[in-house]
């Protein structure tokens, strides 16, 4: 099947620091894709590519066959959870409509379309009953559906999203990523998410692009997340561990990171 | 002066009918005014530019001040200097939360040379006054023109950029990801919401624009989320407080400022009362699972 984003030769600098090079990728359509490392290794820059906000330099990077462009009706894009202001004046079924047609010149003249696919998209992630609540009054996860909702206001063939279950509960990440998966599934759009852990998502999971130390590895998740690989990736010894179908590293060299293994460590003795 | 007398200033309806008629010209100025404070005002509540508009003002008045001395139109200078600040604040790539020093900077700056000017002037006393205080009820027929006129242009290009200037202003991340440019409307509502501050002035003073153009749309935003609605409440209650305070200066001695800044109050005030009782009984709008089940 023919990829919807690809990427040719891409390099990626930010003045000497090289976050990585030579990346050739291919992604599928309907491929949960899953972009893994540590926090600087340039997996939030690796989306600013594909959204055509980020120059890359050198290579080329193309979605559904076209060159990247911002704003691409091909793409929703979920952004990194970050709560709103307790008094934003947009009610959950405004921010929704801002994915349909809030990026369009002039103002709404006919209501009645929009307001019949916003039925629609909070129907679908299950937030209809909190449709006409301020965003502000709602707490993470809830605002995270709506993220979702927003996103697919256009189906997109890509779905771009940025650490969307960070700060939420283990209740709201399943929700959320399973709603994730739901679409890749049911409408074959290809999902790259980026996240720095990897189990509340491994069961739907096809490939990973692991960045770290300016280098890459991409592969199934059994490929990439060996003890060899991570070790060969981070330059020194890393320890992954598979249990109950979760997935522990232990021994990431840098001080953020250590912070995320114990978490994990901890959610796998949960799990 | 007795409490009779002061009363009397303040409100007076003799001859009422007759006034009212002078005074059509001033009426329907405030009622664009009211218009344009309201749509524009909802947007200085998203952006959250509120001190933005304070300090846009303060440097407005220092440009009318300007054009007093020197003999030039005074709407002109005063149109002058408030849209150098907003693009000033624009270009300085204003969120007011992280700007609000630069803002404070520029305040007193603006403030300070508007004195000066008027210090420097040799005409009327009321003259002066009236940059600070407002001067409306002397508004005539050519005047009312070119305001219509310019509210009308500043309205219509706030019409344009409607959608993308809301999405921008409430979800910024995600509108520059969707191909909204961002940062040209910033620019371009800067330049609007100036000169909405130099039409302004003229009605309730360079120190009283914040009446105008922020507290009917924050009195609104108290008490509804939903965007149409908060728009026309802030146009309702900012028109009702130019309109009504022109209508209740009439009579009195002194100027229409005082009637519209407490108007504009107390719609405020009542505003925030509901939403605290709201607030109290846990409305928000949620359809709870209980309510649902038959």
């Amino acid at each position: 099947m023919k990829s919807v984003v690809s990427l040719n030769k891409a390099c990626l600098k930010f003045g000497q620091r090289t976050l990585w090079e030579d990346l050739d990728l291919e992604i599928r359509p309907g491929e949960f894709f899953a972009v893994l490392g540590p926090n600087g290794s340039g997996k939030t820059s690796f989306l600013k590519v594909l959204l055509g906000l980020q120059k890359l330099h050198s290579g080329q990077a193309s979605l559904g066959g076209r060159p990247v462009e911002r704003g691409s009706s091909l793409i929703g894009y979920i952004p990194q959870q970050k709560s709103f202001p307790q008094d934003t004046p947009m009610r959950a079924r405004d921010l929704v409509a801002l994915g349909v047609d809030g990026h369009r010149w002039g103002v709404r003249l006919s209501a009645g379309k929009t307001n019949r696919s916003v039925d629609q998209l909070l129907e679908l992630v299950g937030a209809s009953d909190y449709a006409k609540v301020p965003v502000g009054q709602l707490s993470g996860g809830e605002q995270q559906r709506l993220r979702v909702a927003q996103a697919l206001a256009t189906d997109p063939q890509v779905l771009l999203c940025d650490e969307p279950l960070l700060s939420l509960d283990l209740h709201h990440q399943q929700a959320v990523s399973a709603l994730i998966s739901k679409q890749s599934r049911e409408h074959n759009s290809a999902v790259v998410f980026v996240t720095h852990e990897i189990n509340p998502i491994i069961e739907y999971v096809d490939r990973i692009l692991y960045l770290a130390g300016g280098r890459f590895r991409v592969g199934t998740p059994e490929e990439v997340m060996t003890t060899e690989v991570l070790s060969d990736l981070y330059g020194s010894h890393v320890e992954v561990i598979h249990a109950n179908g979760r997935i522990i590293v232990v021994g990431l060299p840098d001080a953020t990171t250590h912070h995320h293994a114990a978490a994990d460590a901890l959610a796998g003795e949960v799990a | 002066m007795d409490a009779d007398s002061i009363l009397g200033a303040i409100f007076n309806f003799e001859n009422y009918g007759e006034l009212l008629v002078l005074v059509q010209n001033s009426i329907w100025a405030g009622a664009i005014l009211g218009l344009l404070g309201g749509l524009v005002g909802t947007f200085v509540m998203k952006r959250d530019l509120a001190f933005a508009v304070h300090g846009i003002s303060e440097l407005s008045f220092a440009g009318a001040a300007f054009a007093l001395l020197v003999g030039a139109d005074v709407v002109f200078g005063s149109l002058i200097g408030s849209v150098a600040a907003a693009l000033l604040l624009g270009l300085m790539g204003v969120r007011a939360r992280d700007k609000n020093s630069t803002i404070g900077v520029i305040m007193p700056f603006g403030l300070g040379l508007g004195i000066l000017f008027l210090s420097l002037y040799q005409g009327r006393a009321a003259n002066k006054f009236g940059l600070l205080t407002g001067q409306i009820v002397s508004v005539d027929t050519v005047q009312l023109q070119a305001l219509a006129g310019t509210a009308v242009v500043v309205m219509l290009v706030l019409l344009a950029i409607w959608r993308p200037l809301n999405f921008a202003s409430v979800d910024p991340e995600l509108a520059e990801a969707r191909g909204v440019p961002v940062r040209t409307l910033a620019l371009v509502f800067m330049v609007l919401l100036g000169v909405s501050v130099a039409l302004s002035i003229q009605v309730v003073g360079a120190l009283l624009v914040l009446a105008l153009l922020i507290t009917p749309a924050a009195a609104a935003l108290r008490v509804t989320s939903s965007p149409v609605a908060a728009v026309v409440l802030s146009v309702v209650f900012a028109v009702t407080a130019t309109v009504g305070g022109i209508l209740l200066a009439l009579g009195g001695r002194i100027p229409i400022s005082p009637y519209v800044t407490t108007l504009s109050f107390l719609i405020y005030v009542v505003c925030r009362v509901i939403s605290s009782v709201r607030a109290a009984r846990g409305i928000n709008g949620r359809v709870l699972t209980a309510s649902r089940q038959p």
